[in-house]
């Protein structure tokens, strides 16, 4: 990895078939992410902010061009590789939280262990720290539909940092969230990123969000219109 | 490891769902090994008493006999060879003479067995010393069916008309001195039992039978001249061929209940494959493969059988244990009506063989409906499983 890159995406277009035709979602971007970034995709719905997470996050592949994520093509990647990838090194924040309804707290947050095949002991330290870190111990027990939806994108936030990945990708984190909720969450995730140098994209186009950015990339029409360093 | 962990995890995360799906599929469980554990207890009970009361160890037909032809019973008779009349001595074998003739009840006339047995014999289970009693007329015994379709009460006299070895009709009144139930159609539907003696004066065939029925125990007893010895395996053939066929009547109840069950768990994965996109999406995100994630819902649905098997088996063995005990009333008004061997009451078997296979083509066929669905889980996109987008 040169100079703590951790993410380069390289001419990168991608576009989806509609009818007979295509629609590009993502048009000639180039980008990079260094380690401990904490950034924001902002734009309006259709720049194309989810398709370049979902590319990052190898949930998706592009059309043409490169995205390189942790010195890894993810063209390239079998299906295999892309799970391992997303299991071990990407933490996924959803919108709508994504939690898993007949699971516990605890449960959801140990799924992503359960899968890297954790012992029992090393998964409860580990789902412990990270609901300490979110400040859901108390709601260990708990099933979401118990939450408030403050606390079930907490549960999210400690699901996506529980393996202590590289990178955690956070579409529209704070949508469904009201203003007192949405900064309790950014500001968790402001200290996650401080302490533990996790690097942190954002598809965003909440006002909330932008302000705790470090870096803010603007796209339109599947183009980077801007790519803002923030100083506080 | 991993994917019964979870699968477990969500059927019991899925609480009424799973109940329901589970107990439906544990009654089809409970009910498929009853109704074949009663067959099978059907077969046995069936093959005992006609073992017991007609066919003993095996038969030895006189060469021309063919029960299903009636014109060779008019021939089908020999005098009793040496050897066979050694094992009549030891009370080894009984001979029966079986002829033709008709009786006449209420002025009515049918046709009749007429097949005699030696009263005292030991050999079968039939209650032929009954016929040992010292009258003038001729003591016959008949079966509660063909008394009830003719109205016989014992004590009764009746005419019975037959033809001797020469062709030349004879009549004569006959006395019911007994009654006897048997499960055993063949040995009551239109036939009468007499005495051999009375029998083969009756028609001129002295110290003649037409077969021989061997101790159960001891079975062949060498070749006979003229006869020709028939095992269990012949004599059986027919009754076991129709428990076969009941075996295949029962298939169609067994995949009856499996499909009540198996539509309730096959509409759960396929309401779960657009219920639960996000889910399958959100595994997809967290580091499972989608084979990883068909394996989980193929394992979640066959995972139903496991717990039905467990439900079935609370309630089902004292269910099943009480049956054996006090056995099933069948339905049907006697053995006549229903054409073959039928105890009253049928005492269910249940083996070991039948536990297994049930409960191995019920986790099979449990795991191939929940597979099906599951596979379509590979076509789905995980960015649009994510967004529980409907495909």
């Amino acid at each position: 990895m040169k100079n703590s890159v951790q993410i380069s995406i390289v001419d990168l277009i991608k576009t989806f078939p509609i009818g007979k035709g295509e629609f590009t979602a993502l048009n000639q971007v180039n980008l990079s992410f260094n380690k401990g970034e904490f950034t924001g995709l902002v734009g309006p719905s259709g720049s194309g902010k989810t398709t370049l997470l979902n590319i990052i996050g190898s949930l998706d592949v592009p059309t043409k061009g490169t995205a390189t994520v942790l010195d890894k093509s993810v063209s390239d990647l079998t299906k295999r590789e892309a799970a391992d990838l997303r299991n071990n090194h990407v933490g996924f924040i959803f919108q709508t939280y994504n939690l898993l309804s007949v699971y516990t707290v605890y449960e959801n947050v140990e799924l992503p262990l359960l899968l890297q095949h954790k012992s029992a002991s090393e998964r409860k330290n580990s789902v412990i720290k990270s609901l300490e870190w979110v400040g859901l111990t108390d709601k260990i027990n708990s099933r979401p539909a118990q939450l408030s939806g403050g606390e079930c994108q907490r549960v999210s936030i400690a699901r996506a940092m529980v393996k202590e990945p590289e990178i955690v990708i956070a579409d529209e984190p704070t949508a469904n969230l009201d203003a007192k909720n949405s900064h309790h969450i950014l500001q968790t995730m402001e200290k996650l990123n401080s302490e533990l140098k996790t690097t942190f994209i954002f598809a965003t186009h909440d006002e909330k969000v932008i302000q705790y950015l470090k870096r803010k990339i603007s796209l339109e029409d599947g183009r980077v219109v801007s790519d803002e360093q923030i100083t506080k | 490891m991993l994917a019964l962990k979870l699968a477990y995890r969500n059927l019991i995360g899925g609480k009424l769902r799973t109940v329901l799906n589970v107990l439906v599929l544990s009654f089809a469980y409970v009910m498929i090994i009853w109704h074949k554990g009663l067959i099978d207890g059907w077969a046995v009970q069936a093959e005992r008493d006609m073992i017991n009361l007609e066919i003993g160890g095996g038969q030895y037909w006189h060469e021309q006999y063919d029960p299903y032809d009636p014109f060779t019973i008019e021939d089908s008779h020999a005098p009793i060879p040496e050897l066979a009349q050694a094992a009549i001595n030891k009370g080894t074998l009984t001979p029966i003479l079986i002829s033709q003739g008709s009786i006449y009840p209420d002025g009515r006339i049918q046709s009749v067995l007429l097949k005699s047995v030696d009263p005292k014999q030991t050999v079968i289970d039939l209650p032929t010393s009954h016929l040992n009693v010292d009258i003038d007329e001729i003591p016959v015994m008949v079966g509660a069916n063909m008394a009830k379709n003719n109205k016989l009460k014992i004590g009764d006299y009746v005419t019975v008309r037959w033809r001797d070895v020469n062709g030349t009709f004879d009549a004569a009144e006959v006395k019911i001195v007994h009654i006897f139930k048997v499960d055993v159609p063949t040995l009551d539907g239109g036939i009468i039992w007499l005495p051999i003696e009375r029998h083969q004066k009756m028609v001129q065939l002295p110290n003649e039978s037409t077969i021989y029925v061997t101790d159960k125990e001891g079975g062949s007893i060498g070749a006979l001249p003229g006869f020709n010895f028939k095992n269990h395996e012949f004599l059986l053939a027919d009754f076991r061929a129709m428990i076969q066929m009941k075996y295949i009547g029962g298939a169609v109840m067994y995949v009856f209940l499996l499909l009540l069950a198996l539509v309730a768990i096959f509409d759960t994965q396929v309401l779960s494959i657009f219920r639960r996109q996000k889910e399958i999406g959100t595994h997809v995100a967290l580091g499972m493969t989608q084979g990883q994630v068909i394996k989980l819902f193929t394992i979640e649905g066959g995972m139903h059988a496991v717990l039905a098997a467990i439900l079935g088996a609370t309630y089902g063995i004292p269910f099943l244990a009480w049956q054996a005990k006090i056995g099933y009333a069948m339905p049907v008004d006697s053995t006549e009506d229903f054409g073959m061997a039928l105890a009253e009451k049928i005492y269910p078997v249940y083996s070991i063989g039948l536990i297994v296979a049930t409960t191995l083509i019920i986790l099979i066929v449990t795991t191939i409906v929940s597979y099906l669905p599951a596979r379509r889980i590979s076509k789905l996109k995980p960015t649009d499983a994510i967004r529980g987008k409907i495909q």
